[in-house]
């Protein structure tokens, strides 16, 4: 379970706080949309959550610890326990699919001889077995998308981060990409998206928090982007 | 230790790829390491030299003869009561006293004669000329003051001479030298700690991705910098070689082929001491690069 309590974070060089107040819940399993315009807090709540930053006030409490109070050699642990994916892929292009996949094992210490099988039960996961030995630059923007998805699910974490993953993907490409989200949430990992993209998010019919200036001004149960104006 | 391997296999991988920047680092370090131990080596031969000489330094006292100052020696030459009785005083100084021998006026001559072989000088002086003294080896050097003091005033007794006082004078030019040799070590030691850090900069920046990912993905702090470190201390211990290497050859050739054999009147630093140097030089090299590196990084990339 993931809960914000009455969390505010203010960058130094604005006056405005990018999140002021915020506080939810949201269940294991759950899948939650966070939407908004730019500037919103939307990015502020996720790299809270990835503990890349530390609220000003209020509590970020992850299955009932408070992420802030980590030490930080504890913090890649807690990080072993979310995926991320982003719009840009992040991927290493001098190396193949398979190996972008399997650093993010080797890297924690995984054993040599779990990585391979878990490597290609994530292949499998988004359908990319026969790009296996592919480069980055040799895939288009849906399928580096999905190998970036295989990296941050090889892992098997209970969380999912996703900042605007179909971002940089046309809407039929988009749509396979939330096809796999939708999969990847079913075996019970709670996923949560930040996006701008209003024909998934209605199509999804999931949960929706809307951020406007650092407030929750929305949170729906089953929500669609935005009302027309 | 599978993670170490990976992280070695990083730290070739990392070297090559900054190769430019690595072939800097291993010179600056070289080259401020052989300086670095230069200056020891300098060190220690000035100490050797101190040893060397300090040991075979004493206190002359001069006693009157025919050809002393009358101001001095009113009374003119000493007689042998006069010289039995600074004999015993200088002998009842004990603790300060180590050993004391007399020189005759013929003694003195003889000396002179060796030590002036091929001048000119030898044609003016006669054994009559030459002072006759005694010679006192102090047990502390430092206690000339308390050998002045007993018979600097005693009658037949011209002069008390410390031959410590010429030598301290010499030892100061060479502190000198000394202080400036150290110097130009500890400002080159400064640059390459600088050419360490910016190196490891450009280093984390070029791989910025990589360690992003690594971050997002749980990788612990050690397992990301350690390359880094690694890498520093690689290019450093290779650098070391290269300067252990050069001290090597500043013993055996300047030192032992080229100063030893011109300089025959004291002693030169030893290989014991120049290994001693080596060592202190090579361990300094990889410990300042690996802490300036670990430092850079620890900054660089922050959780």
């Amino acid at each position: 379970m993931i809960q914000f309590e009455e969390v505010s974070k203010r960058y130094k060089a604005q006056s405005a706080p990018a999140l002021d107040n915020i506080s939810l819940e949201i269940a294991d399993g759950e899948f939650t949309f966070l939407v908004g315009p730019s500037g919103s807090g939307k990015s502020t709540f996720l790299r809270l959550l990835l503990r890349e930053e530390k609220a000003t006030s209020g509590k970020v409490i992850v299955n009932d610890k408070d992420i802030a109070k980590l030490r930080n050699w504890k913090v890649p642990a807690f990080r072993r326990e979310m995926g991320a994916v982003f719009q840009d892929f992040r991927l290493l292009p001098e190396k193949t699919v398979t190996q972008n996949i399997a650093f993010a094992l080797e890297v924690i210490g995984t054993p040599k001889a779990a990585v391979g099988p878990a490597v290609a039960d994530a292949l499998e996961l988004v359908g990319l077995t026969e790009m296996a030995d592919r480069k980055p630059g040799q895939l288009s923007g849906g399928e580096q998308q999905r190998v970036a998805l295989a990296r941050a699910f090889v892992n098997k974490p209970p969380i999912l981060i996703a900042d605007e993953p179909t971002g940089n993907l046309d809407p039929a490409t988009s749509l396979g990409i939330m096809r796999l989200l939708d999969r990847i949430n079913r075996t019970g990992t709670t996923v949560i998206m930040a996006t701008h993209d209003a024909a998934i998010v209605d199509q999804m019919r999931k949960r929706v928090i809307e951020l406007v200036g650092g407030h929750i001004i929305r949170d729906e149960a089953r929500g669609v982007y935005g009302y027309a104006g | 230790m599978r993670r170490f391997g990976l992280a070695l296999r990083e730290v070739g991988h990392g070297l090559r790829r900054n190769l430019t920047m690595t072939v800097a680092v291993i010179l600056t370090v070289a080259v401020s390491l052989t300086l670095f131990g230069t200056g020891l080596m300098v060190r220690a031969q000035v100490d050797a030299m101190k040893d060397y000489w300090y040991d075979r330094v004493e206190v002359s006292v001069f006693l009157c003869g025919n050809a002393s100052d009358p101001k001095v020696c009113p009374a003119g030459a000493i007689t042998p009561e006069q010289r039995a009785a600074v004999d015993a005083q200088l002998r009842g100084l004990t603790g300060v006293v180590e050993e004391v021998f007399y020189e005759s006026q013929q003694e003195a001559y003889n000396r002179f004669k060796e030590q002036f072989k091929n001048s000119p000088i030898l044609e003016n002086v006669t054994p009559e000329s030459m002072p006759e003294s005694f010679r006192v080896k102090l047990a502390n050097p430092e206690d000339f003051t308390k050998v002045a003091a007993a018979v600097g005033t005693s009658p037949g007794v011209e002069q008390v001479q410390d031959q410590r006082q010429l030598l301290e004078k010499f030892f100061k030019l060479l502190g000198g030298l000394q202080a400036i040799a150290l110097g130009i070590a500890v400002a080159m030691l400064l640059v390459t700690v600088l050419l360490v850090v910016n190196t490891m900069r450009v280093a984390a920046f070029s791989r910025r991705k990589e360690t992003g990912i690594m971050k997002l993905v749980g990788a612990s702090n050690a397992y990301i910098q350690l390359p880094f470190v690694l890498e520093a201390a690689v290019a450093a211990g290779i650098g070391g070689l290269l300067a252990v290497g050069a001290l090597a050859a500043e013993k055996a050739y300047l030192v032992d082929k080229v100063l030893e054999p011109s300089f025959r009147f004291t002693a030169f630093v030893g290989w014991d001491e120049t290994i001693k140097i080596m060592i202190i030089v090579f361990v300094t090299g990889i410990l300042l690069a690996s802490v300036a590196a670990f430092l850079t990084v620890r900054r660089y990339l922050k959780v």
